[in-house]
């Protein structure tokens, strides 16, 4: 469980590279540090969901990046939210 | 090994090319084709055959060049038709005969 605020790091895992995979996390935040901003609910998972698995419900929360974290280009103020799940996050 | 490398072809957000191209960003309209394809997702869905993660997951796993050669609603069609035969709904036979008949 994360609480608005915290620090937390998206994991740096890549199962995609290991055979067919759903994955909602997006490949440029992966590694990232980024600030959670709001649980958002459980929800089943969907990486399960996909194969028609029994999907257990995972907590999902927004976190925000700073767009420098991820891209160089733009202004340093910029951030970028998304729907990141639980299993996905870590504290740094 | 980079991100953008590691990444799967379909997560292309952020991805440094795209800053070289093209965006298409006009309004499509819907042809009878898209309608129809949307309407059998839905009545899948409605009766517990497929969920539109399976369908993500379909569109995901079709082949680069062939993901980028289809339409949207293409996508969702290849999609369906490969989850249904993977679930066992209907069988090759059965796919190849409607397509013959069509």
């Amino acid at each position: 469980m994360f609480v608005a605020g915290e620090t937390v790091r998206v994991k740096d895992s890549w199962p995609e590279a290991a055979g067919p995979v759903h994955i909602r996390t997006p490949h440029y935040v992966r590694g990232v540090v980024g600030e959670v901003v709001r649980f958002l609910g459980d929800y089943p998972n969907p990486e399960d969901l996909a194969f028609a698995r029994p999907a257990e419900r995972r907590g999902l929360y927004h976190v925000r990046f700073r767009r420098g974290a991820l891209w160089p280009e733009g202004r340093a103020e910029d951030d970028v939210l998304i729907e990141i799940f639980e299993h996905w996050l870590e504290r740094p | 090994m980079d991100k953008e490398t590691q990444r799967a072809h379909h997560d292309m957000g952020g991805v440094a090319k795209f800053m070289c191209e093209t965006v298409d960003i006009e309004p499509h309209g819907l042809d009878d084709f898209d309608r129809e394809v949307d309407a059998l997702r839905q009545l899948l869905s409605a009766k517990q055959l497929m969920s539109v993660d399976e369908l993500r997951r379909g569109i995901e796993a079709i082949p680069e060049g062939e993901y980028h050669r289809l339409s949207y609603y293409r996508r969702w069609m290849r999609s369906i038709a490969d989850t249904l035969l993977r679930r066992g709904v209907i069988t090759e036979a059965e796919l190849r005969a409607a397509l013959e008949g069509a």
